[in-house]
């Protein structure tokens, strides 16, 4: 049997609890009027949680770093898509009437 | 050298010949030939629709098929190709079938999921040839919006369930070959000990993997908008059709790595064989295949220069389709250089590689000239385009596949194929494909555009020389069919190593038993190592 | 370790090796899931940059309170599943099919609370297709919301719901004794699954539902 660490109750439970404060947080922050961060903020908090779960839940802490690397790379890939796509529509010139 | 025929000893043939033991297999090299037989069907479908539509190019007026028709042809041609021939073949049949052997593994790491990987394609295909009997569809392979989801009615739901389907095919495989060489390999065989075209497929696989989740969504979403109206790209509704564009793209340029990231692989062992030399710069052939891997994600909207993409966003994927190309280049470079004071020998695997490397080298260079925006807004949408994706796909991938499928089918089928056939067969289709296609470059730098079944009359000439290729091209893919299969019955018994390549799946019988050696065999030498082959030197001249 | 070598798959050496590759393929299956929604989520990106206003007003419509409490239940059903396979690693067969069938019943609730929400979308003439029709004076880009919601949240609500039925065939398998310490690989590969259908919620909800509440 291969060797991973295996987390204890305690931790999996302190992580849940970890990861309801975390969403009070989030809901509570949404009503607050943060301006333009908004966006970053609730995107922040997702990444938190998101990695609370991998490295708890999914046991990412005991694994070996190939699976850190599959793990990350679907995300990585994703950032190509959204940042050229994103950089295509916000430098978009507006087209004049032609000559 | 042992004469291994294939009656005498049990092997994964004729280990069991019943249908069932067929259709449930989990034997990495029948599933091989499952795929195998599978994509030469579909390979022959979409070569008719490509008939048809060279005869209605005869002649400038549209006198053959209705305009409707066509577009159905280019599209069925266009859909079949792609998706149940180019992605499928190489992986699929010559990877499935040799990366276990080459890393000397007994299956791969997921040995039902890879015959769930073929079930998956085939119900594709069923949806697929579902789609063309209802009617077919006549969007072009690319689906374009609001086209097919607002104003096609023809078979889009159907076909696009057909795509979405057989996307897990490709992924199925894709996951296997990355677990399969991360953890599958033999004691002693590293990661630099593999053969290139382990490496050319595991990049391939990265591929695979992070591509074709993207199209699923596309194609998802267009079934969806086309039957319940969803409207995510209808202006009408805020929606953006160059969104499509982008998400399409982002799939179907890396596409067209799956579609020759395995070639490249082949063409490295054929190379290395039939000069008796190891790949020049193993190390940084092997990372170019990563390179192509990685950089392919970053050039798709060079297929959107003239869609309304912001000229910016344009500039850069440019600037990206000119870096893609190098460690393209680096690789014909190395094979050039592998060449260089090899023992050569021009055996029909040889003809095929080497034809590769000056075909590609045309199709490499011509897509080069396509990312230079000034000179793409020009040729865009015009045959100058299909002739330079057809250098890569046909001129490269489908050579490779003949080439691989030359050199590996003695360890296939445990029989020889005969040799002048296969040399003639060669330069049959190397002529064929040139006339076919060098024309297309000038028709369309004279302005053809592409997709149209009719032209302007001066443009007639070079269709001809077209057409007239294409019927040569076509003679020379049905000559290795009955030649190949005659083979298998009536060839003369191969050899375990006929080629005398040092390569794991050539130390084992013709045909290989089931789990591929009679013992796991362990490494202790590189990949492309001639000087241990060096004694039996003189069975490979004349 | 003859015992175990018996209990290892014909094609592997070794019960380590078997372990290590399966892990590896289910994440790797994982990178492909998070491309797909990725995908959905570039769409609802680009929108968002170029609509502002009206995935604000969009966000308002949907119902805070249900999608909170999703949150919190689908969060709760990861915990219960990392139970799960913890006693599955310890050989506890009981605590384990109860972490699993709790697993699959906060899946469910989730499923109804979502299925409640589409219906009160439907009664508010808010949902794309059947009856359709945007309060006064919202812009029509309000409705392309709408409809990334719609398909956002279907697509995810389906891997849910293939997620609680393989946690079900897994607390079938369990309660048989089909698991051990030793091997008990579904457990430990089906729980990567729904950590991963947890995660897609993680950060859907805060993009649907949180946008501008102030």
């Amino acid at each position: 049997m291969s060797q991973e660490t295996t987390s204890s109750v305690r931790t999996l439970i302190l992580a849940f609890l970890g990861l309801m404060v975390l969403l009070a947080l989030t809901v509570w922050g949404s009503f607050i009027d943060v301006g333009a961060w908004r966006a970053t903020v609730a995107v922040v908090v997702a990444i938190a949680k998101a990695l609370i779960v991998m490295i708890f839940f999914m046991h990412l802490k005991g694994s070996n770093r190939l699976i850190w690397t599959v793990a990350g790379a679907g995300f990585v890939w994703l950032s190509f898509l959204l940042v050229l796509t994103i950089g295509d529509f916000v430098t978009r010139v507006p087209v004049g009437p032609g000559p | 050298m042992e004469t291994t025929l294939s009656e005498s000893k049990p092997n994964y043939l004729n280990i069991s010949t019943t249908i069932r033991s067929w259709l449930l297999t989990t034997d990495h090299k029948r599933i091989g030939i499952l795929y195998l037989v599978s994509v030469i069907f579909f390979f022959a479908i979409a070569g008719t629709a490509a008939a048809m539509m060279r005869l209605e190019l005869l002649t400038p007026r549209g006198n053959l098929v209705q305009p409707e028709t066509y577009n159905k042809l280019f599209t069925m041609h266009g859909v079949i190709m792609v998706w149940f021939f180019m992605i499928p073949a190489i992986p699929a049949v010559l990877g499935n079938f040799f990366i276990p052997m080459m890393i000397g593994a007994r299956d791969v790491a997921f040995p039902r999921l890879n015959l769930a990987s073929w079930y998956v394609f085939i119900v594709g295909a069923i949806f697929t040839m579902g789609a063309v009997v209802t009617g077919g569809i006549d969007t072009g392979w690319t689906f374009y919006v609001p086209y097919s989801t607002l104003y096609s009615n023809t078979s889009v739901v159907i076909a696009t369930a057909g795509v979405f389907i057989v996307g897990f095919s490709s992924i199925f495989t894709g996951i296997n070959f990355i677990v399969t060489i991360h953890k599958m390999r033999a004691p002693g065989m590293t990661w630099f000990r593999l053969p290139l075209f382990v490496w050319s497929n595991y990049a391939n696989s990265l591929i695979m993997v992070l591509a074709t989740p993207i199209l699923a969504i596309t194609v998802l979403l267009i079934g969806l908008d086309h039957a319940f109206g969803i409207g995510f790209f209808d202006p009408s509704t805020g929606g953006d059709p160059i969104l499509y564009q982008h998400l399409f793209w982002f799939y179907s340029h890396p596409a067209v790595y799956i579609m020759i990231l395995p070639a490249m692989g082949v063409v490295s062992e054929l190379i290395s064989a039939f000069s008796r030399s190891r790949v020049f710069g193993y190390k940084v052939v092997a990372f170019s295949s990563l390179a192509i891997a990685a950089l392919g994600f970053m050039v798709w909207g060079h297929h959107m220069f003239v869609s309304g993409q912001s000229p910016y966003a344009s500039t850069v994927f440019s600037f990206l389709s000119f870096v893609v190309a190098v460690p393209s280049a680096i690789k014909v470079f190395n094979w050039t250089a592998t060449l260089n004071k090899g023992h050569i020998s021009f055996k029909t695997p040889m003809l095929y590689a080497l034809g590769f490397i000056g075909l590609f080298t045309v199709g490499g260079l011509t897509g080069v000239m396509l990312a230079s925006l000034a000179f793409d807004v020009h040729v865009t949408d015009t045959y100058f385009v299909v002739a330079h994706f057809h250098y890569i796909m046909v001129g490269s991938t489908v050579m490779a596949f003949l080439g691989g499928m030359h050199y590996w089918f003695p360890k296939i089928t445990g029989k020889m194929y005969p040799e002048r056939w296969g040399q003639f067969s060669a330069i049959i289709i190397f002529v064929g494909f040139n006339l076919t296609f060098f024309p297309q470059f000038i028709l369309g730098l004279e302005g053809m555009p592409r997709r149209y079944y009719a032209y302007p009359p001066e443009f007639q000439v070079l269709n001809v020389a077209s057409t007239a290729g294409a019927s040569i091209l076509a003679v020379g893919y049905i000559l290795p069919l009955l030649y190949l299969v005659w083979s298998v019955f009536k060839g003369a018994p191969a050899p375990g190593n006929p080629w005398n390549s040092p390569s794991l799946e050539w130390q084992s019988t013709s045909p290989p038993p089931k789990d591929n050696f009679e013992e796991p065999p362990v490494v202790t030498h590189e990949a492309y190592d001639y000087s241990q082959m060096a004694q039996a030197q003189g069975a490979l001249d004349g | 370790m003859a015992e175990s070598q018996s209990l290892v798959a014909h094609h592997f050496s070794t019960l380590e090796q078997e372990h290590d590759a399966e892990t590896m393929g289910m994440w790797v299956f994982l990178a492909t899931e998070v491309l797909f929604f990725g995908g959905l989520f570039s769409v609802y990106t680009v929108y968002r940059v170029i609509f502002p206003g009206a995935w604000d007003a969009g966000s308002r419509i949907l119902d805070l309170n249900l999608g909170t409490l999703n949150t919190a239940v689908l969060l709760g059903s990861s915990l219960t599943m990392a139970l799960a396979l913890h006693a599955a690693k310890l050989g506890n067969r009981r605590t384990m099919v109860f972490f699993l069938m709790v697993t699959a019943s906060l899946g469910t609730l989730f499923l109804g609370v979502k299925g409640l929400e589409y219906y009160h979308k439907y009664t508010e003439h808010l949902l794309p297709g059947l009856g359709f029709q945007l309060p006064n004076g919202m812009p029509v880009q309000v409705g392309l919301f709408l409809r990334m919601y719609f398909v956002m949240t279907a697509l995810h609500a389906f891997h849910l719901f293939v997620g609680v039925g393989l946690v079900l065939v897994l607390a079938v398998f369990g309660w048989r004794g089909k698991f051990t310490p030793l091997k008990h690989s579904p457990v430990e590969l089906i729980g990567l699954y729904w950590h991963f259908v947890d995660i897609v919620w993680i950060f859907l909800f805060p993009l649907l539902y949180l946008i501008d509440r102030s």
